[in-house]
């Protein structure tokens, strides 16, 4: 368009952000990759691999390799043979290693923002202004942990190795949850990523490499369910972190009970969104914006329920209405969108159903 | 609710809506407002991330933020020799070459109006001849409006008369401190009227008003009296424009809009230099009010080195480099 039928038109445009990074990324693993155990890229001993898609494009953007049994129990075994050693390294020792993968996320935050948006398809303004700060972040913090931990958590003592099941909403970022303080407090551990989000993981080991985390302290294992749960019935791995669905999470309690395995779980949720008469009512409209059409609506804690006092019910629902048509749908890895794909087609079928459920 | 008003038709300023005839005070239209400052200020500091206007596009808006532009000198060493440069600026507010590179050339591009102080009001004129460009005179006792009311009057009518077609009046900012709502609208109904047809932009002082609920209130009280405008600020006090404000007032533009159908306009001044806050005014009002409020008869910026920064954005996106500040012409 002419710049002169844009001053008439006073359109926002494309703004895309470069992907180049990312691709040299992938290219460098040749597009196919292996599980990362033990410090070493190693081919899954199922042979098997499965295929990673970006949901914006529905490019395929990389194979990704599929864990069993055995490459499940290689991974616990390399992460329990490093847990000594990785204790007895001591906080101040652990930190180091934490704040020099935090730097490198920092680094690398570009690349790691363009890559989860678009093995995501989550907009590119969120991983870059949320996701990937926040894990930086958290390594930041967790490094503190560490350096801290003798004088201040003199009492507490590691674990010993974890398995780490995370899901697909926010790849990187539950990574951090997960590995930062399990790490600071003297654990070694086990990752299985989602299958739909294994790439920024993937990326991770290849820092975690650069950074020269002693070999087995973190493990990546790629796979499906059936890998998760090989990682949840292993003997020797000493807790479940699990972030996903409540359907996961009471199979895997059923699993760990009486195993003497320690757990925790983060799943689903409902959360109400209550507005009050006196309520600002186009701030309202903001903060349910925020709560229901960030991530796509793809967080355990999104507000999916709204509750509005009736006397301004109507007047509410009529600016949340106007204010839809202003929410820009499109690809991900353009600045501005405020809503990208949804993850995997499984997943849009299932809030296809739930929408003809409410019509009806 | 009140609808078929005549358009005035010596409006220099190109209207393709009703004019703001003003409503009746109505205390209740302003008794529930309440505004929530850090959802406000939470909204505002993610605008300008959440969009993104580049190259060809980028010019355009640039382009688009001249034309609403009221090229400003307010100052006490105005002279005759600053309005005829500030003019010249207005007539012609980018360099010639740079407009034919981008396609621009035929389309008239100017300033939306040039402001300066009741005194300057001649040499404006003179130096406007024979253009549409309309002259805006800051009236009222700007910037503090420390006079009475039948004096504020009096300069609206003289500035009226001298040629000003936009007319920027001060509120008595102690009316809003005392909650006197029905004595400030009765205040600038009486300065509507004494505008006659010239366009009033009444400036609200922002950064003298402690909250924004108060802000809110006294929008809506401006608007009910029949402002043309309302505007944040003089670019006297220590807090000007900013975007959390411009949100608050732009929110209550649209709600007197759904209650009287009545398009009121909008301008942010002082404190806007830079091309990058020109942007995010402009995304703002289009994502808050939609394309009515990207064009001069409904958007101002109050503004007087913004336009040099624009020019240099533009002369870098047809040349690929930047030249010095100093290179540009002082609007």
């Amino acid at each position: 368009m002419s710049i002169k039928e844009i001053y008439q038109t006073m359109e926002y445009g494309p703004a895309p952000e470069s992907n180049k990074e990312s691709v040299a990324f992938l290219d460098q693993h040749k597009r196919k990759f292996q599980l990362f155990i033990n410090g070493k890229w190693s081919k899954p001993s199922s042979g098997e691999y499965f295929d990673s898609i970006s949901p914006s494009t529905t490019e395929k953007l990389a194979q990704v390799a599929e864990a069993n049994e055995k490459d499940v129990d290689d991974a616990v075994k390399a992460a329990k043979k490093a847990l000594k050693p990785w204790v007895e390294l001591g906080g101040h020792g652990r930190a180091r290693y934490l704040y020099a993968i935090a730097r490198q996320i920092q680094k690398h935050s570009r690349n790691f923002a363009v890559l989860e948006s678009m093995d995501n398809g989550k907009p590119i303004r969120e991983t870059r202004d949320i996701d990937i700060p926040l894990v930086a972040r958290h390594f930041y913090h967790h490094a503190g942990w560490a350096q801290l931990m003798d004088t201040e958590m003199k009492d507490y003592k590691e674990i010993g190795v974890i398995g780490q099941i995370i899901p697909w909403n926010f790849p990187m970022l539950m990574l951090a949850w997960k590995i930062a303080p399990a790490l600071a407090m003297g654990n070694t551990v086990v990752l299985k990523p989602a299958e739909f989000t294994s790439l920024t993981a993937l990326l991770f080991a290849d820092i975690c490499k650069q950074v020269g985390l002693p070999d087995g302290v973190v493990n990546i294992i790629t796979g499906h369910g059936s890998t998760g749960a090989a990682l949840v019935n292993h003997p020797d791995v000493s807790k479940i972190a699990f972030t996903g669905s409540t359907e996961v999470g009471k199979i895997i309690r059923r699993a760990t009970a009486g195993t003497g395995k320690k757990i925790s779980l983060e799943l689903g949720g409902k959360s109400p969104f209550i507005v009050f008469e006196d309520a600002d009512l186009d701030s309202v409209v903001e903060g349910i914006v925020d709560a229901i059409w960030f991530n796509q609506g793809q967080v355990c804690c999104a507000g999916s329920r709204l509750l509005v006092q009736e006397s301004v019910a109507e007047k509410l629902y009529k600016k949340i209405r106007a204010r839809m048509e202003t929410l820009r749908v499109g690809n991900s890895l353009d600045k501005s969108i405020d809503i990208g794909a949804i993850v995997a087609p499984v997943q849009l079928k299932t809030i296809q159903d739930l929408v003809q459920q409410g019509k009806g | 609710m009140i609808k078929n008003k005549k358009i005035s038709q010596e409006s220099v300023t190109q209207v393709h809506h009703l004019r703001n005839e003003g409503i009746p005070f109505d205390a209740s239209l302003i008794e529930g407002i309440n505004i929530n400052r850090s959802a406000v200020e939470r909204r505002a500091a993610t605008m300008g991330t959440r969009r993104s206007v580049k190259k060809e596009y980028q010019a355009a808006w640039l382009l688009k933020a001249i034309s609403c532009m009221d090229l400003t000198t307010l100052a006490g060493d105005d002279t005759q020799g600053n309005v005829f440069r500030l003019c010249a600026k207005a007539k012609n507010p980018v360099r010639k070459d740079l407009l034919e590179a981008m396609g621009m050339k035929d389309v008239g591009l100017t300033t939306g109006a040039v402001c300066v102080y009741h005194n300057l009001i001649p040499y404006a004129k003179e130096a406007l001849k024979g253009t549409n460009i309309p002259i805006a005179a800051v009236s009222t006792g700007f910037p503090a409006g420390q006079i009475g009311l039948p004096e504020k009057l009096r300069e609206i009518e003289l500035s009226v008369a001298a040629g000003a077609k936009e007319i920027d009046i001060v509120i008595s900012r102690a009316l809003v401190l005392q909650s006197d709502w029905r004595g400030l609208y009765d205040e600038i109904a009486a300065c509507r009227k004494a505008c006659g047809d010239a366009h009033m932009k009444t400036i609200l002082a922002t950064g003298e008003i402690p909250t924004f609920t108060k802000v809110a209130k006294a929008s809506m009280v401006a608007m009910m009296a029949g402002s043309d405008f309302i505007k944040t600020s003089t670019g006297k006090e220590s807090v000007n424009a900013t975007l959390p404000v411009t949100l608050v007032m732009v929110r209550m533009i649209r709600e007197y809009l759904e209650l009287t159908g009545y398009k009121v306009g909008y301008k942010p001044a002082g404190g806007i230099a830079k091309a990058k806050d020109a942007l995010n005014y402009l995304i703002l009002m289009k994502e808050e009010l939609g394309l009515d409020w990207l064009q001069p008869d409904l958007f101002r910026f109050g503004a007087s080195s913004l336009l040099g920064d624009i020019e240099r954005q533009l002369e870098h996106y047809v040349t690929g480099r930047y030249s010095a500040s100093y290179r540009h012409p002082m609007a």
